[in-house]
């Protein structure tokens, strides 16, 4: 199975059919979560309108940690059984990864100076958050960091995989620690506990961010692929054109 | 039009919430756009250096970066 997807090949075949759908996707889904959540869904009795900052800050904030989970379960493929699109797709996940976390952090400030009275608090969520952001910047400086690409790929891998150390720790902060971040409000054993007036807008902002991630990382590992065979076709012909 | 102030006003927290609506789509925007671009270069660079006869070039050019061989 992962030797059949192994091959750039076939993964070209597919995401060139798959990379539209995903547009399309992430357009209508987003589409229709704007509208659900900007115009047909109520204020909340207690934080008024800056609750619609949850349906952009909430899936940035999830699609961080899936993004991460990627990443590191990509650079663990492409570690253990030396997968060439695994290290591609770990490498085009983490600027998109880093992007949703930095703006999970930003809209979560904006968020939090009318609702907690400040921008930013060093509290176990909110610096599991920021440590995941430099996770995501440490393993992209190291995957560039050496003259030999496989020496760089081998080394921001195991970053990536001891780094996923810090997912279950952001996803149960809230319940380790006293936090002024709410709980977990969606994934309960109990159920979620917000409106279904609420509750679907923010279901369709996931879906279009997850689409949206879809969509760009094929983007991405196309690209990486491309470049792949420009130096190969380029080396082909210094070599001809040496001999 | 009133609705459309009372709208944009987000009941005083506008200056909160559409930051970071435009933070969101900016960002992303700007993501998707660099690798579409990226993307684009890469075709056109490959397809500059192909020719007409790049198909059957291609396969004998680059195993390494096509990969395993079809199994």
């Amino acid at each position: 199975m992962l030797n059949y997807f192994a091959n750039p090949r076939r993964f070209m075949k597919l995401s060139g059919i798959l990379t539209p759908w995903m547009a399309g996707a992430t357009l209508i889904l987003a589409g229709a979560g704007l509208y659900l959540g900007l115009f047909a869904s109520p204020a909340d009795y207690q934080q008024g309108e800056t609750v619609r900052i949850m349906y952009v800050h909430v899936p940035a904030a999830w699609m961080a940690l899936f993004c991460y989970t990627g990443l590191a379960i990509s650079a663990a493929v492409g570690l253990i059984w030396k997968h060439p699109v695994a290290d591609v797709a770990a490498r085009a996940s983490a600027p998109i990864g880093a992007c949703f976390t930095f703006l999970a952090l930003f809209t979560g400030a904006l968020w939090g100076k009318p609702m907690w009275g400040t921008w930013w608090v060093w509290d176990a969520r909110l610096t599991s958050m920021l440590v995941l952001f430099f996770l995501y910047l440490g393993y992209m400086a190291l995957n560039s960091a050496f003259d030999d690409p496989q020496r760089g790929t081998k080394a921001s891998a195991i970053l990536a995989m001891v780094g996923f150390v810090n997912v279950p720790i952001i996803k149960f902060s809230v319940d380790w620690w006293n936090t002024l971040h709410q709980p977990a409000s969606i994934l309960r054993m109990d159920g979620p506990t917000i409106h279904p007036d609420m509750l679907w807008p923010l279901f369709l902002m996931i879906g279009a961010a997850t689409a949206y991630y879809l969509w760009v990382l094929m983007l991405r590992m196309r690209r990486e692929l491309t470049e792949g065979r420009v130096r190969a076709r380029r080396q082909i012909q210094a070599e001809e054109a040496g001999a | 039009m009133d609705a459309i102030s009372k709208f944009l006003e987000m009941g005083g927290y506008a200056g909160y919430v559409w930051p970071s609506y435009l933070a969101v789509f900016g960002l992303l925007g700007v993501l998707l756009w660099l690798s579409r671009r990226g993307l684009k270069a890469a075709e056109t660079d490959l397809a500059q250096l192909e020719g007409p006869d790049g198909k059957a070039t291609r396969r004998q050019a680059s195993p390494a970066a096509d990969g395993a061989p079809d199994t």
